[in-house]
């Protein structure tokens, strides 16, 4: 039967098995929207912008293991998500953006709302293509999802003109696919692997440095068993975390530039790292030629192209991090590692983690509210990106029943509400918290409305500390504190007059209170540590009860400094305490 | 090491493709000394060679990097494979004297070039040769000779059928 590329394409969603499209018309995917209306199955998510919408369908993706669907129009359309694209493949999202564009005989011609997308997002995607006649169009979403979804995953953009969509052609959506230039490594190589258990077996100071991989990979379970069947201590990225308990007894805490004092200081002792799904990003590492100076490497990655790419290593192998760990529990037997855990365990107590306040509500402590208040509950938990992610990441108690959702490559700020939402549309069964800053929260503030629509229960707590505090913390301990626009209550009077005697800083805004009462939605403001408790506890009912979203803002003393801290580029030797 | 490297790649024949492998190239700040590309007798795939310098390191990460690209269908590197190279160039020298004119033959035949074409006071040469030989002619020629237009289209390469070195 002959169909529209319209109709096909609701087939392919159905056959994918797609639940939820995250899309926003306009003039060239009405034609797509038209189709879906009839398709009840199918929830379309309307936010309130591109980029919300990209981030929420991210959000989604990380949050069920399914590929996050987006769907836009040309143009202006297409060109928003570009931030979310690049977020989505640094952090191995997989995603299907469909960017509808103008008709084929209208490209190259600076037609309104042209843009040439597959373009633009060719280096920020893990393939980018553009469907350019009707007979491809089954094949190319076939293509699409696999690729999104398969090896380590990615963002995959398919463009499509509006005549394509039109056209009649065949209904068949393809079975199988069959990618030439496109194999997923399989397998695990033996050979490697003997080499790195061998390491194993003859360290005496082992560490697990743990990445984001084994969450993708969903190897929390597998990962567990094998630290304790081998008496490994275990340290995590930003990303990895959670890949094992955070309470659990061989969990060291997260290394990297805001890492705990004895996590960096195990990867500056251990004499093996055994590194799975990490890619040594300049945050974790440091200055390359010194870290983990005392240490053979080995490092397990489903991306060829990650291996020995940052970081010699002295065993590479590449595969997918449950398989990898399966064969490492089957080809051990138990190991002790005592001495070497307390050791670790020693520098903990020397130096905990622990925020120094000195004015306004102590940032630790609503996280670690957070985690007593939501301490029985299935629990997502995003952030935003700057001090709050940072205190998220070492305070959160995270694991198989709560995990973070964090934009760790790129760190866009604007990713933690929209993601929320996103992850409340794919897990409604599970209680779902952003935390943001107050200058991220504003990136993306607009998406309040997209969870009142979809009525989402979910809290989004912002830590307002007036500054955009990340780059202030820089400005304060590496630029002699000149505090070059990173105040948010900077008002255009305040040029020449800032810090001066006499000079009084003008009102915050917006009033997040306020903005709350906008969208219809309780908002509250803690300005007091004791009110901390008490205001999450009636946050969370109240989410429950009016089915939306909740606001708190948490007034954070604005001279609060993450620590301890790798400054970009140094080494453990130089960590600020 | 820093040293001259050769890729020969199967990729698919359609467009965008070259501009998928530039792009991802001058992304990540790895310079293409030349490339050129062609169908294959298959239509559907394309034969691409690519020249460039790069250390041992940076030549390992460039191949895995293009490895990753969908399109491309297989990387192999050829830097030190037995393999036919050539590259077409075409030299055109102006302001010649009639002794000049004829030196110009003379270097042609010594260095396997043909004169192709013929002016009152220039010549054209094409050479069809390996890269390092174009540039021994193009060396000698710009010292000879001051007005010299250059055109030359990136190296193709093709493995031996016997062991013999290109």
């Amino acid at each position: 039967m002959k169909v529209t590329g319209s109709s096909l394409f609701a087939t392919a969603m159905k056959k994918e098995g797609v639940d939820t499209i995250f899309a926003y018309p306009g003039g060239y995917v009405i034609d797509l929207l038209d189709e879906l209306y009839d398709h009840s199955d199918i929830n379309l998510v309307l936010p309130r912008h591109e980029q919300g919408l990209i981030h929420a369908a991210d959000g989604y993706a990380r949050a069920t293991g399914k590929v996050g669907v987006c769907l836009v129009t040309s143009g202006p359309g297409a060109t928003n998500l570009v931030t979310g694209i690049a977020n989505a493949n640094y952090d191995s999202v997989p995603l299907v953006c469909f960017t509808g564009q103008v008709p084929a005989h209208l490209i190259s011609n600076d037609a309104f709302q042209e843009v040439d997308i597959v373009g633009i997002t060719r280096n920020i995607t893990k393939h980018s293509i553009m469907v350019r006649d009707r007979k491809d169009l089954g094949r190319i979403i076939k293509e699409a999802f696999y690729i999104a979804r398969s090896g380590k995953p990615g963002p995959v953009v398919v463009d499509l003109p509006a005549d394509v969509m039109k056209e009649l052609g065949d209904d068949e959506y393809p079975s199988g696919v069959n990618i030439r230039g496109y194999k997923p490594s399989q397998g695990v190589h033996m050979g490697q692997m003997k080499k790195a258990l061998q390491l194993l077996e003859e360290a005496r100071k082992p560490l697990f440095l743990i990445g984001g991989g084994v969450n993708i990979a969903g190897a929390q379970n597998e990962l567990t068993e094998l630290c304790e069947k081998i008496n490994v201590p275990v340290v995590t990225s930003l990303m990895g975390k959670g890949a094992i308990d955070t309470d659990h007894p061989l969990y060291m805490g997260p290394i990297g530039m805001h890492g705990c004092y004895a996590g960096n200081r195990a990867i500056n002792e251990c004499d093996l790292l055994f590194t799975i799904g990490c890619r040594f990003n300049d945050r974790v590492t440091g200055k390359t030629s010194k870290f983990a100076p005392n240490a053979k490497i080995v490092h397990i990655d489903i991306e060829a192209a990650a291996i020995s790419r940052n970081i010699k290593v002295d065993i590479p192998i590449v595969a997918d991090a449950k398989e990898a760990i399966k064969k490492i529990i089957k080809h051990t037997d138990s190991m002790d590692h005592g001495r070497w855990i307390e050791e670790i365990r020693a520098w903990t107590k020397d130096v905990p983690l622990k925020a120094e306040v000195k004015v306004g509500v102590n940032p630790q402590l609503v996280v670690e509210v957070i985690n007593y208040v939501y301490e029985n509950d299935d629990t997502i938990i995003t952030t935003d990106v700057g001090q709050h992610q940072m205190w998220a990441a070492q305070y959160l108690k995270l694991g198989r029943k709560h995990r973070l959702i964090t934009s760790g490559g790129l760190g866009t700020m604007g990713f933690g509400l929209p993601s929320s939402i996103g992850a409340a549309i794919g897990c409604p069964e599970k209680q779902i918290i952003s935390i943001s800053g107050d200058g991220g929260f504003q990136m993306n503030m607009q998406e309040l409305a997209t969870a009142v629509t979809q009525r989402l229960p979910m809290v989004a707590v912002v830590f307002n500390n007036n500054y955009l505090g990340m780059v202030r913390q820089m400005q304060e301990l590496f630029y002699n504190k000149r505090y070059s626009i990173t105040c948010l209550r900077y008002h255009k009077e305040c040029k020449g007059k800032c810090g001066t005697p006499g000079h009084e800083c003008p009102p915050y805004t917006p009033d997040f209170v306020k903005i709350a009462a906008g969208y219809g939605i309780p908002g509250y403001c803690v300005t007091e540590d004791s009110q901390i408790l008490d205001t999450l506890r009636e946050a969370k009912a109240k989410a429950m009860e009016t089915s939306g979203p909740v606001l708190v803002e948490c007034a954070v003393g604005p001279y609060e400094l993450v620590l301890p801290m790798i400054k970009g580029g140094a080494s453990f030797d130089d960590i600020i305490l | 090491m820093h040293k001259k490297r050769w890729i020969s790649m199967y990729v698919e024949n359609r467009s965008g493709v070259l501009a998928r492998i530039a792009g991802m190239m001058s992304g990540k700040l790895y310079n293409i000394d030349s490339i050129t590309t062609g169908a294959t007798e298959d239509p559907t795939v394309s034969r691409m060679t690519i020249g460039l310098y790069s250390d041992d390191a940076t030549f390992e990460q460039i191949k895995k990097q293009l490895n990753r690209c969908v399109e491309i269908i297989k990387v192999i590197d050829i830097t030190d494979a037995p393999t036919h190279m050539k590259e077409l160039l075409f030299i055109h020298i102006h302001d010649c004297s009639e002794e000049e004119k004829a030196e110009l033959f003379r270097v042609a035949q010594v260095f396997g070039a043909k004169p192709i074409d013929y002016g009152i006071d220039s010549v054209l040469l094409e050479s069809v040769n390996t890269e390092s030989r174009n540039n021994d002619i193009i060396n000698l020629l710009m010292k000879k000779f001051k007005n010299i237009e250059i055109v030359r289209g990136g190296v193709v390469a093709i493995e031996s059928i016997s062991m013999r070195d290109r």
